[in-house]
């Protein structure tokens, strides 16, 4: 066989496996645009995946059933805040750890690096506990905050600033610059790739976030699109095209994400990867 | 104006410390405080005082079966769900790890499900997994056993409920990993390859002697965050099984979280997650233990 041949066949055989193996996705898709009835009576054929009588009317039974509008601007809300306030945060601390010389860093450097063994699920339990003591249960800023500063941001942004060559920085320290203007002016727009890694990563996770939310909000005035979709899943009546249309809406910001910076994401796995 | 050290470590300490307080606030005071409270009798809303009860939280809880069961079930899940995604992961790296024009095309599609929110993935499985002729996966095990398939309700019979949450974890997370092992297969240098085929090593040997020792800190890494997600396993649980079938899906995070939650017994749920901690941490510790013993190479 050729190398060409072998090449289209390689090329063929993975297409049907991804095909395959994407077929709950396509599932999802074609439910979503579908009359409710057909979603689950043509579950177990071909016609599954495709989208027959297609229209927006599962989408409009969402919105009319629950306040979706609301969940979607309570993620993007708490979203906002956790990836800002991460990025401000994380990066500063980053960059000191990694470049400048102040009592204490050896240590703060230490503790960072064993927190990265700690878990969320760890620590919900008595991290609700001491937010429902501070009086902070079913607010925006219980499902924010704590998110904020995060570990492995400041270990990414630390190993990153560590590899990166001082020249630029010492131009500056020169030219009179303190080291914060440093940092803002000479050092964030040269470190656009870690921004957007953390960026993607923090959103990534933020976004799927639900035990959490779970946990802290009880009505739906900050509830976020996970908690929102556990219980429409289960409001009768079931309908499995509002469901799936719920479902899709949900996932469809994190899709666009991808589908616009899909290399960050990937990127975003691996250095996840590397920190072993 | 001056850039001394002296306003370098001033400036550094600044910096760090918004990230530092927020850290001690939210991970490092909750972390000592679940083994504080591990050590009480607190209940969420009681009118009592919390007393120092010492390690009777954590006697009751590992005596109490469903916890036991909880642990069993974690248990079995990465017993099954790390050697199985991890082979597979390892198959479509090595199928993609090739320069085909559509390399990047199939890389984003096996990664694709990863992104996806645990909680959607677990509502659409839900239809998949539903019972009778007409549930998907029943209608494919049927055509695949040529009709031998008996329709099952997956997420309600004992036998089937589990691995029917390892088969959409298992669905869900390949990509993570496959991934992370083709950037690791990609690092492998080329000249290698090369010397073992002159030496006469067949695909084969290539895979044994080069590819797999040039993987090993890769594979452990992997295999470590893949045991570790097994026992963090909850939302899926949450939304598909409720712990159920008679406790043979219920695990260490979701008995901890209705222990706490749903009972308010917050000391007995501070306990659970101790015990998960312990085991989250003798995991890590393993997967550096192996990667410095690999060291060297």
């Amino acid at each position: 066989m050729t190398g060409r041949a072998q090449k289209a066949l390689w090329t063929g055989a993975l297409a049907v496996a991804a095909v395959g193996y994407l077929a709950p996705l396509l599932f999802l898709v074609a439910g979503a645009f579908k009359p409710d009835a057909r979603v689950l009576a043509e579950a177990a054929g071909w016609r599954a995946v495709v989208p027959v009588g297609a229209s927006l009317h599962n989408f409009a039974d969402v919105f009319a059933r629950v306040p979706f509008e609301r969940y979607l601007m309570n993620s993007l809300w708490i979203a906002a805040w956790v990836v800002a306030g991460g990025l401000a945060v994380n990066g500063l601390a980053g960059y000191a750890l990694a470049r400048l010389p102040f009592p204490g860093r050896r240590l703060v450097l230490g503790a960072v690096l064993a927190l990265l063994v700690v878990p969320f699920e760890a620590i919900a339990v008595p991290l609700f506990y001491q937010m429902a003591w501070l009086g902070l249960r079913d607010t925006y800023t219980v499902q924010a905050l704590p998110f904020v500063a995060n570990a492995f941001s400041v270990y990414l942004f630390y190993s990153f600033f560590l590899n990166v060559p001082r020249e630029l920085e010492e131009a500056a320290r020169v030219d009179g610059a303190g080291p914060l203007a440093t940092y803002l002016r000479v050092v964030v727009p040269g470190a656009r790739p870690v921004f957007a890694t953390v960026a993607v990563l923090t959103f990534l996770t933020q976004w799927g976030s639900f035990l959490w939310p779970l946990m802290v909000t009880v009505g739906e005035r900050v509830r976020p699109l996970p908690v929102g979709l556990a219980a429409f899943h289960t409001l009768p009546p079931r309908m499995w095209g509002d469901i799936f249309a719920f479902c899709l809406m949900t996932a469809a910001p994190v899709l666009a994400l991808f589908l616009l910076f899909q290399r960050w994401f990937v990127k975003g796995a691996v250095d996840s990867g590397i920190k072993g | 104006m001056s850039a001394g050290p002296r306003s370098e470590a001033r400036a550094g300490l600044w910096m760090t410390l918004p990230a530092a307080v927020g850290l001690a606030a939210f991970v490092g005071v909750p972390f000592a405080l679940a083994f504080a409270l591990a050590l009480t009798d607190l209940r969420l809303g009681s009118p009592l005082a919390p007393r120092f009860v010492g390690a009777a939280n954590f006697l009751g809880v590992l005596a109490d079966p469903v916890f036991l069961r909880a642990l069993l079930n974690n248990a079995l899940f990465a017993a099954v769900v790390v050697p199985v995604q991890t082979g597979l992961a390892l198959a479509l790296a090595l199928a993609l790890d090739r320069p085909l024009a559509g390399m990047p095309l199939f890389r984003a599609l096996f990664f694709l499900p990863v992104i996806f929110p645990f909680v959607v993935v677990a509502v659409v499985w839900e239809l998949i997994l539903a019972p009778g002729p007409g549930g998907p996966l029943n209608a494919l095990l049927t055509l695949a056993t040529l009709g031998g398939w008996q329709a099952a309700d997956f997420l309600r019979d004992t036998r089937l409920a589990l691995p029917s949450l390892m088969l959409l974890s298992v669905w869900q997370g390949v990509g993570f990993q496959m991934v992370i092992l083709l950037a690791g297969l990609q690092g492998i240098p080329r000249s290698l390859y090369e010397a073992a085929r002159v030496d006469g090593a067949g695909p084969l040997a290539r895979f044994r002697h080069v590819t797999l020792p040039g993987l090993r800190n890769t594979l452990i890494f992997v295999v470590t965050v893949t045991a570790i997600l097994a026992f963090r396993l909850f939302d899926q649980v949450r939304i598909l099984t409720q712990g159920g079938p008679r406790d043979a899906t219920t695990t260490v995070m979701y008995e901890a979280v209705s222990a706490a939650f749903d009972r308010n017994r917050v000391a007995e749920g501070s306990a659970m997650t101790v015990v998960f901690f312990v085991i989250v941490l003798a995991l890590t510790a393993a997967g550096r233990r192996a990667v410095r013993h690999a060291g060297g190479r």
